[in-house]
């Protein structure tokens, strides 16, 4: 069974490397978008954490803001770690991409584009994956209507 | 001239000659009976066969219907099982699924169709050569099931295709696909070469 690392002890880690980038570290590590890249990094390549599979990513829609969740395990110390990060523009959501950090990332932020709508700054080929082009908005959003057909 | 004297045959008047001619004629040339009427259909009969161009045509068709190897969601499985030894769709002549569609005569809409897939559906369809039918099977197939109000899903094949048989059911289990195909073929009996429009859908 993976042990989930408590998000205050990997709060208070970061704290040393990144001063003021951890928003939020109760139920999960919450960060700004703008240190998504550098703390992803971190995680995945310091030896203390060796975050290396990224098992998962998702993301909300609270109506105020998206929050874009990553689910992070390590295969070495068998332990995890849930890093997520608040948007707040509705209009143009946009989130660094860790494509470059873990590759498997791809089809997820893509998905998370089609469903959602957040767009990943740096996704090598940030397009609609099950979705077709042209359809009309992004449909998992609390606030997204159609038309029956 | 009395009694006794008179002639015992009087001479024949014309009238019988003509009588007794008649019936020795009629006998000279009744030796031989006449054949019966139906003998000439009793050597027929046993060795000729006659039907309809119609009837022959959908016998034919009727038990060499070949569907298309299509399978979309869970319908595909119960779809499979009708073919495999338990339900035996080749005592229907079906058993072979084609894996062209250009050798398929049926189109068995087997699952959910999304509006992504409708393309690709669709133009299976098209190269299927005539007469071909389409069976909807299942709920999705049918009206979209239960995810008849999805962005994503085309409520009914019917939407963009001729369907022929509807199979209800979630899905449907390999008898009641048997006997969609089973009322396929009644359809097919029923359609003839003149309403050609009625027969291929």
């Amino acid at each position: 069974m993976t042990a989930p690392l408590l998000p205050a002890d990997v709060a208070a880690k970061l704290e040393e490397h990144f001063p003021a980038v951890v928003v939020e570290a109760g139920d999960a590590l919450v960060v700004e978008p703008a240190w998504l890249g550098d703390v992803a990094r971190f995680l995945k390549e310091s030896p203390q954490f060796s975050c290396d599979y990224l098992v998962h990513v998702t993301a909300v829609d609270y109506m105020d803001y998206f929050e874009v969740v990553y689910y992070l395990n390590s295969i070495e110390h068998n332990h995890g770690i849930t890093l997520k990060t608040r948007v707040w523009d509705r209009d143009d959501p946009v989130v660094p991409s860790v494509v470059s950090i873990w590759p498997g990332a791809d089809f997820q932020e893509r998905e998370v584009y089609d469903l959602v709508g957040v767009r990943f700054a740096g996704h090598p080929n940030m397009k609609r994956v099950l979705l077709w082009e042209g359809f009309p908005g992004h449909p998992l959003r609390k606030d997204y209507l159609w038309e029956q057909v | 001239m009395n009694g006794a004297d008179a002639p015992f045959f009087s001479p024949a008047s014309d009238i019988d000659l003509l009588e007794g001619q008649a019936v020795n004629e009629l006998i000279a040339s009744a030796r031989q009976a006449y054949p019966d009427v139906d003998a000439a259909l009793q050597v027929v009969e046993g060795n000729l066969l006659t039907t309809t161009i119609d009837r022959m045509l959908n016998l034919g068709r009727k038990y060499s219907v070949w569907p298309a190897f299509f399978g979309l969601a869970c319908c595909a499985i119960e779809m499979i099982c009708t073919a495999v030894n338990r339900y035996d769709i080749a005592r229907f002549g079906m058993e072979l699924f084609r894996a062209s569609p250009r050798q398929a005569d049926l189109l068995i809409v087997s699952g959910t169709v999304t509006w992504k897939m409708a393309p690709a559906v669709r133009r299976v369809y098209e190269q299927m050569p005539e007469p071909k039918w389409v069976l909807a099977m299942g709920s999705c197939a049918i009206s979209g099931g239960p995810f008849a109000s999805s962005y994503a899903v085309c409520p009914g094949a019917n939407r963009f295709l001729p369907v022929d048989i509807y199979v209800p059911g979630c899905p449907p289990r390999p008898d009641a696909l048997l006997y969609g195909i089973m009322m396929l073929h009644d359809k097919i009996m029923k359609s003839s070469i003149f309403t050609k429009a009625e027969a291929a859908s």
